[in-house]
């Protein structure tokens, strides 16, 4: 494999990826793997520039850190002023995670393993096109209306019953 | 010649053309200049990512000027609108004040609270400065003044901007002070409300131009100011002023300056900050506020194009700055004209008005793309008319309202 600029800096972002995950499963502090995870989800941001999913780069980058990263925040900072908030860990959830982590690894190397060419696919010019408006006619026009009208209603009755629960009681 | 730079996220400053500017200056420019023997050697990757990092640290050395000028400017604009003369010692007029404050900054004593958390303390000024900084990258400042053209220009924007939030939140939980906490939940709280409306002012703006790309949305308001996308439709022109009022809050600025609100907590999340790292916020302040100016400019007043077609009046480099500097100066107005809000007020405005009526912005755009062309001259007209008589009758309607003694009180 020749050495080139793109394979360093896509290990750069690999490694930003991989040790900032490293730091949110293993720091005790609740803030700091909150915000180690802030990196987490820019890197992958950024491997996903790299398969010049520009689109899908920026709304991960908009949903995840600008949204519900800052609502994980937001819960912490509200329930708990303290500075020292420690994670406690009991063995049986270390197993069960550990466990689970394994298998899904497990399937992941499985399915890398069975992509044909997978290395190939940086050398063809044309599989990279801008993906903006081929997403949106996917999601608007061809296969998956049905399933994002679904998924927006459900947000819409999600939202609604935000506003329900957390609505004042009217006394009288 | 690395595909990654010809398509994309990196620089890229003539789209037609297959290649990079960095990397053709490279090859073009230094490489035959070099001395033989290390020419054979000199790879043009390398060079290109050189000549990129320092055409950035020339931009991040530039941009901080403008803070100082801006200060300079609030100060002034502020003093006058107050009836005063501002700072007048240091230099001519006081032009100098923000520089003697620059450096009287730099050798204050950087404090940091023993009680609070070092690391994101220390961390907190440059994720702000970093992204208000991220988001120059995508602004046409002209027609070739443009660091990158990305294909989702606009959406790269709001995406970088939303960051800014993160570094808020850390700078007020590790000062471990609750003016600082309180700050930024309510900083928090704010931007996170206030980019539906955003979004939603922006998407007619794309609905109308159909790409993120911010290039293309200039180049589609070449017409002259009738084509300028405020214009193009009324509920653009309602989306101009939903968007600038909602940029407003997302650079905490008076009126929805609650996250520093001075007369409540202290200053809010940069409470404990001081000397260099406080500049720093203050810095990514003022460039923020240019930032969404520039953005409003490019996305509603015809960025860098000019009032009449294939003249350059109010175009080009120029006439893009000075719109933005009249919107900043929009900004300046409103802060020391309008008193700050409520909390309950700031998100009733949010919630119960910019979000139903940007709703109902991006209908009647979707309407109006079914009932006109795409650059039909009709629709312009017809645009400028609703517009016209809408501005009148509500004219109309508040001169009545506001006529209108008051009921009096029972107290």
């Amino acid at each position: 494999m020749e050495f080139t600029l793109k394979t360093f800096i896509f290990y750069g972002f690999a490694l930003l990826t991989i040790a900032s995950a490293l730091a949110v499963v293993t720091v005790r502090n609740i803030v700091h793997a909150a915000f180690a995870l802030m990196v987490t989800l820019f890197g992958v941001a950024g491997l996903y520039v790299f398969l010049q999913a520009d689109f899908l780069a920026a709304t991960q980058v908009i949903v995840y850190v600008g949204g519900i990263l800052v609502l994980i925040l937001f819960g912490v900072m509200m329930t708990s002023g303290r500075l020292e908030m420690r994670i406690h860990i009991e063995r049986g959830q270390l197993l069960l995670g550990g466990g689970i982590s394994l298998a899904l690894l497990m399937l992941l190397l499985t399915v890398i393993a069975n992509t044909p060419k997978w290395e190939n696919l940086t050398d063809d010019g044309t599989a990279f096109a801008p993906t903006t408006e081929r997403i949106g006619v996917l999601i608007l026009k061809e296969h998956f209306l049905l399933p994002f009208e679904v998924a927006s209603v459900l947000l819409l009755v999600a939202l609604i019953g935000a506003a329900l629960i957390s609505r004042k009681e009217v006394r009288e | 010649m690395p595909e990654i730079f010809s398509e994309g996220f990196f620089p890229n400053m003539n789209l037609q053309d297959e290649t990079n500017w960095a990397t053709d200056f490279v090859r073009d420019v230094i490489i035959p200049r070099l001395p033989e023997a290390v020419a054979g050697h000199f790879s043009v990757e390398l060079g290109t990512v050189l000549v990129m990092l320092v055409c950035a640290g020339i931009f991040v050395a530039v941009v901080p000027l403008l803070p100082l000028v801006l200060v300079l400017a609030e100060r002034k604009v502020a003093a006058r609108f107050q009836n005063r003369t501002g700072p007048m010692r240091v230099g001519p007029w006081g032009t100098l004040q923000t520089l003697a404050d620059g450096i009287k900054l730099i050798f204050k004593e950087d404090y940091i609270p023993p009680q609070g958390d070092k690391l994101l303390f220390l961390l907190a000024p440059y994720i702000i400065f970093a992204c208000s900084f991220a988001v120059f990258a995508a602004i046409p400042f002209g027609q070739n003044i443009l660091v990158s053209d990305f294909n989702i220009g606009i959406f790269y924007i709001m995406a970088i901007s939303s960051v800014i939030v993160m570094g808020v939140i850390m700078a007020g939980w590790s000062s471990n002070s609750k003016w600082s906490l309180l700050g930024s939940l309510r900083s928090a709280a704010q931007i996170v409300s206030y980019e539906i409306p955003l979004g939603l002012s922006i998407l007619t703006v794309v609905m109308l131009v159909e790409s993120l790309g911010m290039r293309d949305i200039v180049n589609s308001q070449s017409g002259g100011i009738f084509t300028w996308l405020i214009f193009r439709t009324p509920f653009t022109f309602i989306a101009f002023f939903i968007f600038f009022i909602s940029s407003i809050a997302e650079v905490n600025r008076t009126p929805f300056d609650l996250p520093e609100a001075e007369s409540e907590i202290v200053a809010g999340f940069h409470t404990e900050y001081s000397g260099m790292r406080f500049a720093l916020f203050f810095i990514a302040e003022y460039a923020n506020m240019f930032a969404v100016s520039a953005i409003a400019v490019t996305l509603f007043l015809g960025g860098y194009e000019g009032v009449l077609p294939g003249y350059d009046f109010l175009g080009g480099f120029p006439g893009f700055v000075i719109k933005t500097l009249g919107l900043v100066f929009l900004m300046m107005w409103l802060r020391w004209t309008l008193p700050r809000l409520r909390v309950d007020q700031l998100m009733n405005l949010c919630w119960k008005y910019f979000i139903p009526i940007s709703f109902f912005n991006i209908l009647g755009t979707g309407i109006w793309g079914l009932i006109f062309k795409k650059d039909d001259v009709w629709s312009i007209g017809i645009s400028c008319a609703i517009i016209y008589v809408g501005l009148i009758s509500a004219y109309a309607i508040a001169g009545r309202n506001l006529a209108r003694k008051p009921e009096p009180q029972p107290s």
